[in-house]
């Protein structure tokens, strides 16, 4: 309990069970599986939508290696085109465990299908991927994911994951090398943030903005400028935007150009 | 014609005991070790797994997981209070403001998350920041409630495992466990997996009839304690200061969610790693009652101007 209890252990250790020395060097580790191949995603619901998107820039170091890699993918349809899938998957960091990780779920969201006659339903789905990423919580898959469709009601959801799989549903999300950029925005621009209604009272009393669902141009303007903005600022953010929108007719994909320098 | 009623009948009672194999599951303390986890290609996997994902020796891990939180849960004289901040943080990165750190780990109470009247029956568990679980289990006659707590991901996936093992029990045994068994099987799965590099510390509370209001602290060292007060994470501190203040276990219910809310509100406002919404729910008898999930915003400036307290921040500039 010692470990958990003293509240500096943000500066010193955190709670892990095994001794850490405080003076001890950095170790360099002589194993290093792991290449980030930058790239940010993102993705927002609405009422009867849900829109994942995501750059197509692949990067290592200060190397761009690719202009055409597509962080979004159809998951769990009948065949390589992902033609008649409901669930859409985002991942962004390494872009081979992220590979991996798609076909895993695709093939479990598949045989899902073949076992039960049925289609997997996104919440479903979402626990799956969960204790996909925590088979490997020793030696982790380096990838943020998104997890997108629409829920049993027919809403949009969007479900977002750590690299060690814990997850939580939410109204939008950035992963990626750009999260710390798109946000901000997003939270301002979708959740309504420190936005307040004007007139409503004064100080404190002022009153705060509800968070609404967002028409489907709407989003997808935002989405669009959340990229754009992204692109000017951070070197691995480019190329084009490849943007992937479920709804109950099916899921449809678009890509704009973006900047290529 | 004997031999086929004797071909199609049995005694009523052959099924009565468990098989060989059943008693060995049953009696089984540790869960089986790596078996299901991919594990890497070196030596040894926890300094590998700590140069990945530890920012604190190695601020430029490539793998940042969330951390940060506080948590506490309290038993008084109406049941067991518990309540949470919501903010997870990668290093100085704000992750997410909305965790729910408080899970419910009973089959029969799993899924609503909404603020409701009635109690929902089942267990409920804690999580705090990457190093902290709790649970809260409520059982009265057929009645439970479960409430747990944990740090995001290795939390978020042993209370399901819990969840199952307390289901399991339920079916083998007809009645519910008691959060004593529930919190041991924690424990016995965070000790069997001791150094191995899993982060958590929970609180599991609950209420049966066997035990009346019970809360464990389970952490990811193997420690296991019962207690009628604990608060879990980088808050925590801030958080037993207003608690040891103004606790007493003949708190009215409405002091009691006055107070766990009070005591995580000092924990937001002076641990950079707490924030967000304010979690909170009472366990009793018939079960768990979520009492709101609330912007810490709007409730410290009421605190502040309504009761004059925080008299250190000022209100204009």
């Amino acid at each position: 309990m010692a470990s958990l209890l003293d509240h500096t252990a943000r500066g010193e250790t955190v709670g892990y069970s095994f001794s850490q020395s405080a003076a001890a060097p950095v170790k360099q580790h002589g194993f290093y599986p792991y290449t980030d191949n930058g790239g940010s995603t993102l993705g927002i619901t609405g009422s009867d939508f849900a829109i994942l998107a995501g750059d197509t820039r692949s990067t290592s170091g200060y190397n761009i290696n690719s202009r055409m890699v597509p962080k979004v993918f159809k998951i769990g349809g009948d065949d390589e085109t992902g033609e008649g899938a409901h669930i859409i998957l985002s991942v962004v960091g390494f872009a081979a465990d992220g590979n991996a990780l798609k076909e895993r779920l695709d093939s479990v969201v598949k045989m899902y299908k073949y076992q039960h006659g049925k289609p997997m339903s996104v919440s479903a789905c979402a626990q799956r991927l969960s204790t996909i990423l925590y088979q490997k919580r020793f030696f982790p898959y380096y990838v943020t994911a998104i997890l997108a469709g629409l829920d049993e009601e027919g809403k949009g959801a969007l479900y977002s994951y750590d690299p060690v799989g814990s997850y939580e549903r939410e109204q939008c999300r950035a992963a990626g090398a750009a999260a710390s950029l798109i946000m901000p925005f997003l939270d301002n621009q979708v959740n309504f943030k420190n936005q307040y209604i004007p007139g409503s009272g004064e100080g404190h009393a002022l009153e705060a903005k509800k968070a609404e669902p967002l028409p489907q141009d709407h989003v997808k303007q935002l989405v669009r400028d959340a990229f754009t903005s992204a692109v000017e600022r951070h070197i691995e953010v480019g190329d084009n935007l490849q943007m992937m929108i479920a709804t109950k007719d099916g899921i449809q994909e678009v890509y704009h150009p973006l900047k290529k320098d | 014609m004997d031999k086929l009623v004797a071909q199609y009948s049995r005694p009523p009672h052959q099924n009565e005991f468990y098989s060989e194999q059943e008693q060995q599951d049953l009696t089984e303390s540790l869960p089986p070790l790596s078996l299901k986890f991919a594990m890497p290609p070196v030596d040894n996997s926890a300094s590998f797994l700590r140069a990945m994902t530890d920012d604190h020796s190695n601020p430029s891990c490539p793998i940042k997981l969330a951390h940060g939180t506080t948590t506490l849960a309290f038993r008084f004289q109406g049941g067991i209070i518990v309540c949470t901040d919501s903010r997870a943080t990668a290093g100085n990165w704000i992750a997410s403001q909305t965790v729910k750190k408080v899970i419910p780990v009973s089959r029969l109470s799993r899924g609503e998350d909404k603020p409701t009247k009635d109690p929902t029956p089942g267990l409920l568990g804690t999580m705090a920041g990457g190093a902290a679980v709790s649970l809260i289990y409520s059982l009265m006659g057929d009645e439970t409630g479960d409430e747990m707590e944990a740090g995001p991901e290795d939390c978020q996936y042993w209370l399901r495992y819990l969840s199952q093992q307390c289901t399991l029990h339920e079916i083998r045994h007809k009645r519910r466990i008691t959060v004593a068994a529930a919190s041991k099987i924690l424990a016995n799965l965070t000790y069997a997996y001791k150094g191995y590099g899993l982060s958590m510390g929970t609180m599991l509370a609950g209420v049966t009839p066997q035990e009346g209001p019970a809360l464990y602290y389970i952490d990811s060292d193997g420690t296991r304690l019962p207690g009628n007060l604990f608060c879990v994470g980088s808050g925590q501190t801030f958080a037993y200061g207003v608690l040891d203040a103004n606790y007493k276990y003949d708190l009215t219910e409405q002091e009691a969610l006055d107070l766990g809310r009070r005591a995580i509100l000092a924990a937001m406002h002076r641990d950079a790693y707490s924030g967000g919404f304010i979690n909170l729910y009472h366990v009793k008898e018939e079960g768990w009652v979520h009492h709101g999930f609330d912007d810490m915003n709007p409730i410290f400036w009421k605190t502040k101007l309504d009761r004059g307290e925080f008299s250190n921040v000022t209100s204009e500039l």
